[in-house]
C-alpha cells in the first residue's frame, strides 16, 4: 500500500514537473542565439571554482560560508534522498547501505550538514526577519519577493528538522529493537535520546511522519522553485557552466549591423555574402522574446540577493537602476507573456513590452557600463549586456536618446569625436614639446 | 637644463619615407581635444621619445574609436567608426597598438577582432611596468618618495580587463606609500563617467557618482590621485574642485607621474 501511494506520489511530482520544465523549454527555444558553447574544459573548471567552490560568494565571507555550506550539504543530501525515493518504491529502507563506507560517509556527512544548515538557515530567517539590510530592499523588492524568500526558507527548515527527526528516530528505533543501524549519525545518535522512553510502537510511528514529511516536502519544493526566485537551486549550476568567457569588457558584435555597414561602405563585396533569404530582425532588444537564450537564463538563475545592486555606482548615489531589477523584469515579462508566446509564437503582443512597462529608459540610461554588477555575480549573471541590449533598441529603432547622446553621435558622424571639434586639430597637443637632452 | 624640440613622429610621414614604427601610439580623442587630459599625452609622448620607442601617432588620420557610440546602443555608428579605423590600419600595417585610454584598449583589444581588426593591443600601465621590471626605465625614487598616492581603478582595465597590479606596481615604484581605497580593484566604484555617462545629464539621484568617488578617495589621506583614463581624470578633478580640494590633493595620470619622476 505504502508503495503504491508512494509511485503515485512521484508520479505526480515527476509529471508536473515535467509540465513545468516543458514550458520553460518552449520559452527558451523563442530566444535569441548568445554564443557557441565550446571550451568545455574551461567551463567544468568555472563550475568547479564559481558554483562548487563558491568562489565569488566569499566577497561576502560571512553569508559566503553559510551559504556554502547549505549549497554543499544540498549535494551530500541529495544522496539520501535518492535513497528515499528506491526505498520508497521498492518498500525496503537504508537500502544504499550496500556502498559501505561511502555510504557511511555521505550518511554522516548529511546528518552533521543537516544540523549546519538548520542554523544557517535560522540566521537567514533572521536576518530577513529582524535586522534591515539594506541589500533586501529597494523599488523591485515588493511584498511578494519577501514572502518567496521567507517561503523556501522556511521549506529548507522544515526539510532539514525532518531529516534530523527521521535520522534520530531511526537510530531510536533500531537501537530499541537491537537492529543494526546502517549509516554513521554524529548528530542525530545523541537527538536520538528524545525517544529514550517512549514505547517502541511511538518512535516507529515518529519515524513514519518524518520520513514521509520530508519526501513529500522534497516534491513539492521541486515543483515550488521553478515558480519561485528559488528556481536559482536548479539554475545557478547550469547558468555558470553557461557563462560568457569573453572578457566583461567585451560586448557582442551584431552581425546584421556588420552587414548592413559593409554594405554601405562597399555594396559589390557585401552583397556576396548576404544570405538572400536573411529575415528582417529587429536590432536590440525591445521585449521578452527579443533577448538570448543566455539573458534569460540569467533571468532564470538570478535569487535577487541584491549584490549586484549594491555595488551599482548608479544605484548607491540614488538613481533608479537596480540591476536586480533588470533581471527580475526580464523574468516576470516572460511569464506574463508565456500563455500567449507559447500559444502563438513570436508574433503574439498584448500591447506591452519589456521596455516602458517593466523597465524605464531612465533606468536604461543610467547605466556606466562599468560591470561591477557582472562583477559582483555569485552566479555570472550580465547585467550590462543585456541593459547595452535595450539601449540598441532605443537608439537605432525608434532613434531615442538622452540630449546628451545623440550630441556626441552627431559629433562622432561629423568630426570622428565626440565632441565637436575639427579633425585637423588633432595635433595641436605636439607644438612645442620640448625633451631635455 | 638643456632641451630640444620634441617632434611627434606622424604616421603618415613616416609612410612617405617608406618608414615603419614599430608601435602606434594611440593618442584619442581626449588626448586630443581635452585640455587637461593633452598634459597626459604630452607626458606620454615625451616618455616615448625618452626611451626612444620607434613609434608615431595617426595625427589627423585619428578618429574615435566608436566606444561611446557602442556603449550608448549605436551600433550601427560604431562599427562605421571601427571599419574605417581598421582600414587605416592595414594600409598602414599596424601591428601593435598602445593606448592610453583604457575605453580605446578596451575596444581595440576585445571588439575589433570580431570586425577583422586584430592587433597585439598594449596598455600603456602594462607597457610602463614592463620597462620599469626589465630595468630599461629607470624611475628617480626621490622625486614622489614621500607622497602619498591612492589609485583610483578604471573600470576598462580593471575589471573589464583584469589590469589590476600594473599601475600599482608602477607607483609602488615611485613611492613606498601607495594607500588603498576603501573600494579597490574588482570592487573599485566608478567614476560615473563611463557608457556615455561623461556626455549627458546625470539622471535623478541623490548624489554624482563622482562626488561619491571622491570623498571615498579623500578618506585615505593621499596628496596625490592617481587615474589612468581621461574620464576618470575629469571626473576625479571635478570633484576635487567640488570640494574645494584641488589646492591641497592633485589628480595626476599615471604617465604624467612617470615623467614627472624622470625629470621630463
Amino acid at each position: 500500500m505504502d508503495q503504491i501511494i508512494f509511485a503515485i506520489t512521484l508520479l505526480i511530482t515527476l509529471v508536473v514537473f515535467g509540465f513545468t520544465a516543458s514550458r520553460y523549454v518552449r520559452l527558451f527555444m523563442l530566444t535569441k542565439p548568445a554564443f557557441p558553447v565550446r571550451d568545455i574544459g574551461k567551463r567544468i573548471i568555472l563550475v568547479i571554482e564559481v558554483a562548487i567552490a563558491q568562489s565569488k560568494m566569499f566577497r561576502k565571507p560571512f553569508t559566503g560560508i553559510l551559504h556554502a555550506f547549505v549549497f554543499w550539504g544540498f549535494i551530500v543530501m541529495l544522496f539520501g534522498s535518492i535513497e528515499m525515493v528506491i526505498d520508497g518504491l521498492i518498500g525496503a529502507e537504508r537500502s544504499l547501505h550496500i556502498f559501505g563506507g561511502l555510504y557511511d560517509f555521505l550518511i554522516a556527512a548529511g546528518d552533521l550538514f543537516a544540523l549546519i544548515i538548520t542554523v544557517a538557515i535560522i540566521v537567514f530567517l533572521c536576518r530577513r526577519l529582524f535586522l534591515h539590510i539594506k541589500r533586501f530592499e529597494g523599488i523591485e523588492m515588493k511584498k511578494v519577493s519577501h514572502i518567496d524568500a521567507k517561503i523556501a526558507l522556511t521549506i529548507i527548515l522544515l526539510l532539514m528538522i525532518t531529516l534530523l527527526g527521521l535520522n534520530s528516530s531511526y537510530v531510536a528505533y533500531q537501537n530499541n529493537i537491537g537492529g543494526e543501524i546502517f549509516g554513521v549519525y554524529p548528530v542525530s545518535i545523541y537527538l536520538a535520546g528524545i525517544y529514550t522512553n517512549m514505547p517502541v510502537d511511538t518512535i516507529h510511528v515518529h519515524h513514519e511522519v518524518h520520513w514521509w514529511a520530508h519526501i513529500l516536502l522534497i516534491f513539492l519544493f521541486a515543483n515550488i522553485l521553478p515558480y519561485s526566485k528559488h528556481f536559482h537551486v536548479f539554475m545557478s549550476v547550469p547558468n555558470v557552466f553557461l557563462s560568457r568567457l569573453e572578457p566583461l569588457g567585451k560586448l557582442p558584435n551584431m552581425e546584421n549591423i556588420t552587414r548592413e555597414v559593409k554594405l554601405m561602405m562597399n555594396p559589390d563585396t557585401a552583397f556576396a555574402e548576404a544570405p538572400d533569404d536573411a529575415p528582417v530582425e529587429r536590432f536590440g532588444v525591445l521585449d521578452a522574446e527579443d533577448v538570448s537564450w543566455k539573458n534569460y537564463l540569467d533571468s532564470l538563475s538570478c535569487t535577487e540577493c541584491g549584490r549586484c545592486t549594491s555595488v551599482c555606482p548608479a544605484n548607491i548615489t540614488g538613481k533608479k537602476l537596480s540591476p536586480r531589477k533588470i533581471m527580475m523584469d526580464l523574468r516576470s515579462r516572460m511569464k506574463d507573456k508565456s500563455k500567449g508566446l507559447i500559444k502563438k509564437g513570436k508574433d503574439y503582443s498584448d500591447d506591452k513590452s519589456l521596455i516602458r512597462n517593466y523597465i524605464s529608459e531612465e533606468e536604461l540610461w543610467a547605466c556606466t557600463t562599468c560591470n561591477a554588477c557582472a562583477q559582483e555575480c555569485p552566479i555570472n549573471i550580465d547585467h550590462p549586456k543585456l541593459i547595452v541590449d535595450m539601449r540598441r533598441y532605443l537608439v537605432m529603432e525608434e532613434g531615442s536618446a538622452p540630449g546628451g547622446i545623440k550630441t556626441v553621435f552627431n559629433n562622432i558622424e561629423n568630426n570622428g569625436a565626440p565632441w565637436q571639434y575639427s579633425a585637423e586639430d588633432r595635433m595641436i597637443w605636439s607644438d612645442n614639446l620640448e625633451l631635455k637632452k | 637644463m638643456e632641451t630640444k624640440k620634441l617632434n611627434v613622429p606622424v604616421m603618415a610621414d613616416l609612410h612617405a619615407r617608406n618608414e615603419k614604427p614599430e608601435y602606434l601610439f594611440w593618442v584619442g580623442c581626449a588626448g586630443a581635444f581635452d585640455d587637461r587630459y593633452k598634459k597626459v599625452v604630452q607626458a606620454f609622448a615625451k616618455v616615448l621619445s625618452y626611451l626612444n620607442v620607434n613609434y608615431a601617432v595617426l595625427g589627423k588620420e585619428e578618429s574615435c574609436t566608436g566606444d561611446p557610440a557602442r556603449r550608448a546602443g549605436n551600433e550601427m555608428l560604431y562599427q562605421m567608426q571601427a571599419l574605417q579605423n581598421i582600414e587605416v590600419f592595414t594600409m598602414y600595417e599596424v601591428k601593435k597598438i598602445i593606448t592610453i585610454c583604457p575605453h580605446c584598449y578596451n575596444i581595440f583589444k576585445n571588439e575589433y577582432p570580431d570586425l577583422g581588426g586584430n592587433y597585439e593591443v598594449i596598455s600603456y600601465v602594462e607597457f610602463l611596468d614592463n620597462l620599469i621590471k626589465d630595468g630599461t626605465l629607470k624611475i628617480d625614487i626621490s622625486k614622489f618618495a614621500d607622497a602619498k598616492i591612492t589609485f583610483h581603478d578604471p573600470c576598462y582595465f580593471g575589471r573589464a580587463n583584469n589590469i589590476y597590479e600594473e599601475p600599482r606596481n608602477i607607483l609602488k615604484s615611485l613611492t613606498a606609500s601607495v594607500i588603498e581605497m576603501e573600494r579597490n580593484r574588482s570592487s573599485a566604484l566608478c567614476c560615473g563617467a563611463g557608457g556615455g555617462q561623461m556626455f549627458k545629464e546625470a539622471e535623478e539621484g541623490d548624489k554624482e557618482v563622482f562626488i561619491e568617488r571622491t570623498e571615498e578617495a579623500l578618506n585615505t589621506d593621499a596628496g596625490i590621485i592617481a587615474t589612468s583614463c581621461p574620464f576618470c581624470m575629469t571626473m576625479m578633478t571635478d570633484g576635487l574642485k567640488y570640494k574645494n580640494k584641488e589646492e591641497e590633493i592633485k589628480n595626476y595620470d599615471i604617465a604624467e607621474l612617470v615623467a614627472l619622476s624622470l625629470g621630463l
